[in-house]
């Protein structure tokens, strides 16, 4: 028991000493090994961390990088979009120069054509009714044909004063007069042969009313052109306008070749001794009072002691039952 | 008394009323007997003579109601009070063609005053009879007819629809192939009244072919046919996209050019309405018209006619040139511009003048060249002058001011923007400062131009607040000069100058 306890504090203080032998070494070794545990897990530590950082790092300068690529794809990209408009931009001014260009042929085409077809159209009108006016003017002249002038005496037209013919007076003996029939073209060669020994009837000419020539006293061709002969009206007469005065004169000189005796013939011999005057031609210069004042002689010396002529009179009853005398009974209404 | 002087009694009576009527017919074709006739009570004397036994005196009793009703909307309404339309409707199915004719001219006279009268028309079942009528072989009797349809449908859309119900449309297209010039004329006119209300109504009227036969007498040589085909046409081409293009695809051009110099005036406008409609739509129509050469020949009939008849070539030329730069230089390249200018200059309709500010507004505003192709004409002083003038009307002045705004933005040419330092109200100087501001940084020879003609001398004299725009421009424009110009262009620099010989001490 006491040495039992005794052997047993000194094996105690046998391990505490053993144990304080050691407990350097041990402390030593315990440091040793937990620095380098420590080591071992801040190296771990830091190992980590280090590998967060490039991570970080990493990522970031992805970024930046990408972000930089992309600016620079945007400024390339931007930059060929721009070569490329301006290229096109000066293709595009190059068509629409050249559209521009063929726009001004065009337009300068289609002027000229409007131009061409306004002018003819505007032609075309001014001939038609330039066409219509001479037409009209025509007609004109076919109605007035008789004004044309002829030898004996010049038309209104044809004044002598005047160096050349009025147009009208050209118009006039151009134009045919209306109503003409076209004679016979063969009025001009005189030998017509008669249609006596002609049963067919001629188409152009009339058949014979008789047989046998019309009338004992002209011969038988001058009727048959008489009677063959075309109408043709017209107030352009033969003889001259003044044929009658001409006639008259002409009967007037063959009076005088054919008078013997130059003296007129009177058939009174007396003569009158004076010539009386009329009284209003041969008065003086006053107003003569007879013929507005009286009108017959006055003698006044003869008239002295008479009474004036009376001009009333009491009335007569001769007519006084005039219309009345008989009554109306039984007169016809 | 005998037979024969009974009957004498009768021949009698006849012989008056047929002279009534025929001197009443007479007197009624003047308009100055008409109120005169009208108070003596003729409505209700020739309304029974409409029923006589006499065929004659029927027709000419309609024709004297028809000229009545003609001159004066009270008689045309008295004629629908009296009860006289059924009548007429009914003899319009039944009658010889004269007495057809005479009462589609009643119809006609009394539908051609309002709306109302053309409704009390159709409601007498006016639209069935006249349909027969079209289908009658007498030429005069379906012109007289179609006549009586126009005039029903130009009112509105409402009748316009009734009277295309009533199935009158393919009859008036085979109205329109006929032979007649007159039935030609009106036919197409029918067709043209019908239209213009709607889309729809245009869409059923292409429907039936009408544009092919319309088209086949562009080159008829009778003007006023021409101008019924033309005015038909443009109303149609008027309402949308598709039917512009159906009417184009017809191949109306480049015939249609032609009829621009007929001598009638108004088929030109009229050829010019229907190109304006055309163009109106979109891009593609208006380049091929430009194509075709159409704008050249608009712009010579612009310099051929004068007054209102201008108006359509001139809203024509700003239409194309409003749907594109490329329109708009190719109307510039067409010597567009000066006759645009001769327009405005000539001009003295205030509506004309709006139109042509427009128009300059929409060639100018695209590009630099536009601008400069607009300002080299002389045109900024008139627009200037037309916005400032008290006495243009307001629409006038709105669309100057519009067009100034549009094209000043875009102008780089000096020499025109100068006078308008002088003159321009302070919303236009803006404008014209700010590009001023623009060009005078990077052109050396125009900044000294800019000094020689007394121009920065100007804008020193410009009292602008401190922050608004044009101040910032001004600054930018003193910018470019050295500092000792600027200064000596200063208002009042005189009067510092000799301050400054007060201050000085001589040594």
């Amino acid at each position: 028991n006491m040495a039992t306890l005794e052997k047993l504090y000194k094996q105690v203080e046998n391990i505490k000493a053993i144990a304080e032998e050691n407990r350097q070494k041990e402390n030593e070794a315990a440091v040793r090994i937990q620095s380098w545990f420590r080591g071992c897990q801040v190296r771990a530590y830091v190992s980590l961390l280090h590998k967060n950082a490039t991570s970080i790092q990493k990522i970031w300068h992805g970024l930046t990088a990408r972000a930089l690529f992309r600016q620079r794809v945007k400024t390339a990209y931007f930059i060929t979009k721009m070569n490329f408009y301006n290229k096109m931009a000066v293709k595009v001014n190059i068509s629409l120069a050249r559209y521009l260009e063929g726009l001004t042929r065009k337009n300068k085409h289609i002027r000229r054509d409007l131009e061409e077809v306004a002018e003819l159209q505007w032609k075309e009108r001014e001939r038609i009714t330039l066409e219509k006016q001479e037409k009209e003017k025509n007609i004109q002249a076919q109605r007035l044909h008789f004004l044309l002038s002829t030898k004996q005496c010049l038309g209104v037209f044809n004044s002598p004063f005047r160096a050349e013919p009025d147009e009208t007076e050209l118009r006039l003996r151009k134009v045919r007069p209306l109503l003409v029939r076209s004679a016979p073209k063969e009025r001009k060669n005189p030998n017509i042969t008669p249609d006596l020994n002609n049963l067919m009837p001629n188409r152009e000419r009339l058949p014979p009313i008789h047989k046998k020539p019309q009338g004992p006293f002209r011969p038988a061709l001058e009727v048959q052109q008489q009677r063959h002969r075309p109408l043709e009206p017209s107030l352009h007469v033969i003889s001259s306008i003044t044929a009658l005065e001409e006639a008259r004169e002409e009967l007037k000189w063959q009076e005088w070749r054919t008078r013997i005796i130059d003296q007129t013939y009177v058939t009174h011999t007396h003569k009158r001794s004076h010539y009386e005057g009329l009284m209003h031609t041969s008065t003086p210069f006053e107003q003569v009072a007879y013929g507005t004042k009286h009108f017959r002689e006055e003698h006044k010396e003869y008239l002295k002691g008479k009474k004036p002529f009376k001009t009333v009179f009491t009335t007569c009853h001769v007519f006084d039952k005039f219309g009345r005398l008989y009554s109306s009974a039984g007169n016809i209404v | 008394m005998s037979q024969r002087q009974i009957l004498q009694v009768f021949e009698q009576y006849q012989k008056a009323r047929t002279q009534f009527v025929q001197t009443v017919a007479d007197l009624a074709a003047r308009p100055q007997n008409t109120e005169t006739l009208q108070n003596a009570g003729v409505m209700s004397l020739l309304r029974p003579l409409l029923l006589d036994a006499v065929p004659t005196i029927q027709q000419t009793a309609a024709l004297a109601l028809g000229r009545l009703a003609n001159y004066n909307d009270d008689l045309a309404e008295a004629v629908v009070k009296g009860d006289i339309l059924p009548q007429l409707v009914y003899s319009l199915a039944e009658q010889n063609r004269f007495y057809k004719k005479a009462a589609a001219f009643v119809l006609r006279a009394v539908a051609k005053h309002s709306p109302e009268l053309a409704q009390a028309v159709v409601d007498c079942g006016a639209l069935d009879a006249l349909v027969i009528s079209l289908e009658e072989f007498d030429p005069g009797v379906k012109e007289a007819a179609a006549w009586a349809i126009s005039y029903i449908a130009r009112h509105n859309a409402q009748l316009s629809q009734a009277v295309v119900d009533a199935g009158v449309v393919p009859l008036l297209v085979l109205c329109i192939q006929e032979p007649e010039i007159a039935l030609k004329r009106v036919a197409a006119s029918a067709l043209s009244d019908i239209a213009k209300h709607s889309p729809e109504l245009a869409q059923t009227v292409v429907d039936t072919g009408a544009i092919a036969h319309l088209a086949q007498m562009i080159l008829n040589p009778d003007a006023k046919l021409k101008r019924q085909v033309f005015s038909a046409l443009s109303q149609i081409a008027k309402h949308s996209v598709d039917v512009a293009e159906m009417v184009v695809e017809a191949e109306i051009f480049p015939a249609a050019l032609v009829c621009l110099k007929d001598p009638d005036e108004y088929v030109r406008k009229n050829v010019t309405t229907l190109i304006r409609e055309i163009t109106k739509h979109t891009p593609e129509l208006s380049q091929i018209i430009v194509n075709v050469g159409g704008v050249a020949a608009v712009i010579d009939y612009l310099g051929d006619s004068k007054g209102n008849v201008r108006l359509p070539g001139i809203m024509m030329l700003g239409y194309v040139a409003t749907h594109s730069e490329n329109l708009a230089m190719a109307v510039i390249v067409s010597k567009g511009v000066p006759q645009l200018a001769i327009c405005l200059e000539e001009e003295q309709e205030d509506h004309i003048k709006a139109a042509t500010a427009w128009a300059f507004g929409q060639i100018g505003r695209h590009t630099p060249e536009h601008a400069k192709a607009v300002a080299v004409a002389n045109v900024f002083p008139k627009l200037l002058n037309l916005y400032l003038d008290t006495e243009s009307s307001e629409d006038l002045q709105v669309k100057a001011k519009k067009a100034l705004k549009s094209i000043l933005q875009k102008c780089t040419y000096l020499p025109a923007l100068e006078p308008l330092l002088y003159e321009a109200p302070s919303n236009i100087l803006k404008h014209v400062i700010c590009q001023f501001s623009k060009v005078l940084p990077h052109d050396s020879k125009a900044r000294r131009l800019f000094v020689t003609s007394g121009g920065l001398k100007k804008v020193q004299e410009i009292k602008a607040e401190p922050g608004s725009a044009i101040q910032e421009y001004i600054n930018a424009i003193n910018n470019c000069y050295p500092e000792e110009i600027v200064r000596y262009y200063s208002p009042g620099y005189s009067e510092t100058l000799l301050e400054r010989i007060d201050t000085y001490q001589p040594m």
